[in-house]
């Protein structure tokens, strides 16, 4: 073969190959819902935009895909003594300006997200001292035990020290803030993305860093990220093959996405738990025909009410199948023993003589409050909730609302104002500590001011605090795991909240697409690869 | 004719302060902005720390006055969501707005008037039914559907133009405009004829029932008579007469386009003022909510006053009465 042929079989091949192979075949396209407002890690704690901050930023530990917590930006770490924690932090990382990270940062970091006008000052336990021990090494002293110290820290994200205080963004931006703050438009991370431009609300695109120090799991050169409200043209919008990922699909639509030959839809159980509160601490009802005492006092109402709800029609016909019926006010995946847990039959004949036996035969009247924007379905859940409980003779007049009156409505701030609620909760930890103390936990304690502050029926009962309390600061996993069990049990036998569900996560991905689908909703491109 | 100016540019100041009132008043039931800022677990303490910060522990009135006194200035305060400017975020965003409303109304004002003069000039024919069937239609369906209905067939069926978003923009300036790249030009298509197929019918409804009115008017029986050709007499004489209340309507009708450009935006994802606005209610972003009502009432009233000023300079006998009124 001579030198010319061979040149022409290498431009023959070079033609075919190029023109399968478009430039912009590793430009990942995804839209959701919601915006990302801000690039300030530490300023709003709400999932999308926690993932969207995973692309640039990373953790000391982060989550790999079955949710545990595994090294990151630290290496390893090991327990001294229980209140003495010794962080080894990975060497040779480079933040995207180039600068290295060192042991400052996570200091400076452990400062900033406690700072006011942060929104994750939960994630790092307000009595925990960092002390840099070397440039690679940082100690945490603890007041007392806490064997989940790291389990929040996969969204605190570690921000580089001289960056911030070279742009005026030591403190986070305060969501208060009245001057526009540096830190909200720029990034500086050490993750596997780097942001190339950010129009808040319209467009941002994220560039791979070749600089990372791990060995990527995807194939992506660029990710343009596109909120689209609209849930019909976001569906649209995969169907055209104008995006390739898109969050959520809506139940309705999942079935016509299946359907097309270039797209299909990921489900599964989220960790979200969602669940029916009754109001146990006022003598009288706010909102009630039962004057002079309250109904939900009696635990024999409650159980009525428990019984009466039809879980299996809730996820078959309001749901459509994508839902797991649930037995206890956390996911599954987060409890390890929570298959001990069944819930009891709907029995609306038992109800009723319940309701009987509480001197309430001919029912009662009360006011239910319910989102109509803030879960899967919220609304139409609560209509077939009303529909169940006038079974059994109490009339339930549904007032649904936007998310941002129902909150105002029925939180703390607003005065607690609901006799009976649909609610969703998901354990900021991952842990059942977070349920057991924020929902379950009894309110007005006066040790602890934040126990049962999202508790909107203000159930209490002192042993459950007090396992709770134990729960926090036992090591031994295995007793831990017990003592969690017999707190859930109080609740269970106390009626405390009627837990309906984990709703489905709908993800629509195109058929180029790989991707893996983690239970807490977080969309992480980091492990999606695309097909050319 | 000064005095007459000044009048009307005093009761526009009095439109402007009735809608801060008004808009300012809405704000109070939009619900609590706090709840849309942190997270469900945030603690009481911190949110009270954000409500103070925010100015919404002051008193009503305090409020009130803080928002006009800052309204009245142009200074819209940072949104609460995004941490920015308000009035930088509008900057941004209303080229996107004023185009699709720009390209719509030029559409509208195109097809109605040649669609209209049609239809008056041989109403009898099959087609003149057709498009005035069609006409219903574009009066009656609701924008948000005509939308849906053109992505799913010109996107998802045919592929032809994109589902969503401005396509490629080239910045001029502070200005952004879709006009100058074909990814543009396609993007305008959809949103542009479903926010225009409204305004469209009804100029075509307007100039048909014109041109039929003009048609029957004496001066044009004269023409006739003269032996002037049917195309002077239609193009040169009845349209040009049929004109002057069309162009009106277009010109008011323009404030309209931008404001209903809300929900075209929110369907088609355009990247402007109303999107924008849409965000805004969901998230209880105040300041974003108060700055656009302001704008968009503001851009209503100079649209009136101008159209005001101008009829009394087209018209010498509007001109008297006014000074013999005053």
């Amino acid at each position: 073969m001579t030198i010319r042929a061979t040149s022409l079989v290498v431009t023959a091949a070079c033609l075919i190959a190029c023109a399968t192979v478009p430039a912009s075949a590793q430009t990942l396209r995804y839209a959701n819902q919601g915006n990302l407002t801000s690039l300030d890690p530490y300023t709003l704690k709400e999932t999308t935009t926690i993932a969207h901050h995973a692309h640039i930023y990373e953790g000391l530990v982060t989550r790999d895909k079955e949710l545990k917590i595994v090294p990151a930006l630290a290496e390893s770490w090991e327990t001294l003594d229980p209140k003495h924690w010794r962080f080894h932090l990975r060497k040779n990382v480079k933040f995207h300006n180039g600068a290295p990270f060192t042991a400052d940062d996570v200091v400076f970091s452990a400062e900033r997200v406690r700072t006011k006008g942060s929104n994750f000052l939960s994630n790092v336990p307000a009595d925990a001292k960092f002390v840099k021990v070397d440039d690679n090494t940082v100690d945490v002293m603890l007041d007392s035990p806490n064997p989940i110290l790291t389990s929040q820290w996969d969204s605190w994200y570690i921000m580089n020290k001289k960056w911030c205080e070279d742009n005026d963004s030591v403190a986070p931006t305060p969501a208060s803030a009245t001057s526009p703050s540096y830190a909200s438009l720029h990034e500086n991370g050490t993750g596997p993305f780097m942001i190339e431009s950010h129009q808040p609300g319209v467009k941002t695109v994220f560039k791979v860093n070749p600089d990372w120090w791990r060995k990527p799991e995807h194939n992506l050169k660029e990710i343009v990220f596109t909120p689209i409200s609209s849930a019909a043209t976001r569906v649209a919008a995969l169907l055209s093959g104008e995006v390739d990922v898109i969050e959520p699909v809506p139940i309705q639509d999942i079935q016509r996405v299946n359907a097309s030959d270039s797209a299909t839809v990921m489900t599964g159980p989220e960790l979200r738990t969602i669940f029916l509160g009754m109001d146990q601490s006022r003598d009288e009802l706010l909102f009630s025909n039962v004057k002079g005492k309250n109904p939900f006092k009696d635990i024999r109402v409650r159980e009525a009410f428990y019984k009466a709800v039809d879980i299996e029609l809730i996820r078959t016909r309001v749901m459509r199948g994508l839902s797991t019926p649930s037995a206890l006010m956390i996911a599954p995946q987060l409890f390890t023993l929570s298959k001990e847990f069944t819930r009891p039959k709907t029995d609306p004949e038992g109800a009723k003589k319940l309701l009987a036996e509480a001197g309430y035969p001919d029912g009662f009247e009360v006011t239910m409050d319910c989102p109509n924007d803030r879960y899967v379905n919220d609304a139409a859940i609560c209509q077939a909730v009303v529909g169940m409980l006038a079974r059994i003779g109490v009339k339930v007049d549904l007032l649904a609302q936007p998310k941002a009156l129902y909150f105002g409505k029925v939180l703390q701030p607003g005065g607690y104002k609901t006799s009976f609620f649909l609610l969703g909760w998901t354990p900021a930890s991952s842990d059942s500590h977070n349920v057991l103390h924020d929902i379950m936990g009894c309110r007005d304690d006066a040790k602890d001011a934040t126990r049962g502050e999202a508790n909107l029926g203000g159930y209490c009962n002192k042993e459950l605090d007090a396992l709770a309390d134990k729960v926090l600061i036992e090591t031994d996993s295995a007793k831990r795991d017990q003592m969690i069990k017999q707190a859930f049990e109080i609740g269970i036998k106390d009626y405390s909240y009627i837990p309906l569900h984990q709703q489905a996560l709908a993800w629509g991905v195109s058929k180029k697409v790989k991707l893996t689908q983690r239970a807490d909703n977080q969309v992480l491109l980091y492990w999606a690869t695309l097909q050319p | 004719m000064l005095a007459f100016t000044l009048r009307r540019a005093l009761q526009a100041v009095g439109v402007m302060i009735a809608v801060g009132i008004i808009s300012f008043v809405m704000f109070r039931f939009a619900g609590d902005p706090v709840n849309q800022l942190v997270s469900i677990d945030t603690s009481a303490a911190q949110r009270a720390e954000i409500r103070k910060s925010l100015g919404l522990d002051d008193p009503v009135l305090v409020q009130f006055a803080r928002y006009f006194a800052d309204a009245a200035q142009f200074k819209f305060g940072v949104s609460y969501q995004f941490r920015q400017p308000v009035a930088q975020l509008l900057k941004e965003r209303m080229p996107a707005t004023l185009e699709l409303a720009s390209v719509a109304t030029v559409l509208a004002m195109t097809f109605g008037i040649m669609i209209g003069v049609y239809t008056a000039l041989r109403r009898n024919s099959w087609l003149a039914g057709v498009l005035q069937a069609i006409s219903l239609i574009g009066i009656s369906l609701p924008t948000f559907l005509i939308g849906i209905l053109l992505i799913y067939l010109f996107a998802v069926v045919l592929g032809w133009l994109p589902s969503f978003g401005r396509g490629d923009v080239v910045r001029i300036g502070w200005w952004t405009t879709g006009l100058l790249t074909v990814s543009g030009l396609k993007a305008l298509i959809m949103p542009s004829i479903t926010l225009g197929l409204f305004q469209m019918t009804l100029i075509m409804r307007l100039v048909r029932a014109e041109m039929l009115e003009v048609l029957r008017t004496d001066y044009i029986r004269f023409a006739r008579a003269r032996g002037l050709t049917t195309r002077a007499i239609h193009f040169g004489h009845a349209l040009k007469n049929t004109l002057v209340p069309v162009i009106t309507v277009a010109g008011l009708q323009f404030g309209s386009v931008i404001a209903f450009a809300i929900i075209t935006e929110t369907v088609f994802q355009w990247p402007g003022m109303g999107l924008l606005f849409v965000q805004a209610v969901q998230s209880v972003d105040i300041p974003i909510m108060a700055a656009y009502l302001l704008v968009v009432s503001l851009i209503f009233v100079t649209i009136n006053l101008v159209v005001d000023i101008l009829y009394t300079i087209v018209d010498p006998r509007l001109h008297h009465t006014i000074s013999r009124g005053a």
